[in-house]
């Protein structure tokens, strides 16, 4: 099956307090040399129906109209083949 | 005047809103059902508060395709009155009925607790009745009100005077120390250009009425009647 495996996350200088909150805990687990922690969403699309390139297409339509904000927001995606 | 009140599953305040509008104002309000296509010829709009589809993908960011969405988007851009508040202006700015976006509070907590505005521009059909730099009160409940957007779009904001409300100290003045979200220029609301849509964070529909504690609100309300009163 093909799927299209989205990462969703605030564009560059925009301050993002979860990705701050999560660099503070490291630091305080001892984790070492992180400089900077950023959290962004993971969303899997599945479709079961369509070849790579019109998956390709429906992830771009879907990024664009809903799963991102442009203003806010940068995304990048992956189409991979799973066997069903 | 008749106010329709939309409501989304998730909404919190939508009654909130329709007792302001109906019992304290004393206009007639309906409720607009999201996945309807009639506005029942309501004179003038109100998102209201809440959490609409849970908040999931983001704040406003599923509403904003709700059916009865479309009517809404050409009310607005025919002039009509629409009013977003807290999640309902999260819904406006997803909607691209106005600019910008509001993102998690630099807090990373639910800020839920009054805050002073100030009114920065009374002319507008929703701050007629208030005088030019008079400071509110009202409370605030809310986790994504930091508004943001790019410095240019900010620019145009601040020169077209469309930040309509700010978050200010027990002195009137801007301070980063007071501002509760972290949002730009310390802004609690704004308009569109044409003036006819505002979205803000605070809650004026929770501040109408003595018995509550705050009656801050009220003259929001008071203002679109009046406006609307003048110019029907």
């Amino acid at each position: 099956m093909v799927k299209a495996l989205v990462t969703v996350h605030y564009k560059e200088g925009i301050l993002d307090p979860q990705g701050k909150a999560v660099n503070n805990a490291l630091k305080s687990l001892g984790i070492t040399g992180v400089s900077e922690a950023r959290v962004g969403r993971h969303i899997v699309l599945n479709f079961p129906d369509l070849s790579r390139s019109d998956a390709k297409a429906q992830t771009e339509k879907a990024c664009e109209k809903i799963l991102t904000n442009p203003v806010i927001e940068d995304y990048e995606f992956e189409i991979v083949e799973e066997e069903a | 005047m008749k106010f329709g009140i939309v409501v989304f599953p998730g909404a919190n305040c939508d009654h909130d809103a329709y007792h302001a509008v109906k019992h304290v104002l004393g206009e007639s309000a309906v409720y607009l059902w999201h996945k309807e296509h009639d506005l029942q010829g309501v004179d003038a709009i109100i998102l209201p508060g809440g959490f609409s589809y849970g908040d999931y993908l983001r704040s406003g960011a599923i509403a904003r395709f709700s059916p009865l969405m479309n009517e809404v988007i050409s009310f607005a851009n025919d002039g009509g009155l629409v009013l977003g508040i807290c999640n309902g202006f999260q819904v406006l700015t997803e909607a691209g009925l106005l600019p910008g976006a509001l993102i998690p509070n630099v807090s990373t907590k639910f800020e839920c607790k009054t805050v002073r505005l100030r009114v920065e521009n009374t002319d507008t059909p929703y701050t007629g009745q208030y005088e030019e730099q008079q400071v509110l009160q009202m409370p605030i409940a809310h986790g994504e009100g930091r508004f943001y957007t790019d410095p240019e779009t900010l620019g145009l904001l601040e020169d077209e005077n469309q930040v309509i409300f700010r978050y200010v100290d027990s002195a009137g003045e801007a301070t980063m120390a007071i501002n509760p979200n972290g949002s730009l220029n310390n802004i609690a609301g704004i308009c569109n250009k044409e003036r006819n849509v505002l979205g803000m964070m605070p809650h004026p529909e929770r501040a109408c009425e003595a018995v509550l504690g705050m009656a801050d609100g009220l003259g929001l309300f008071e203002s679109i009647r009046e406006y609307f009163t003048v110019s029907a």
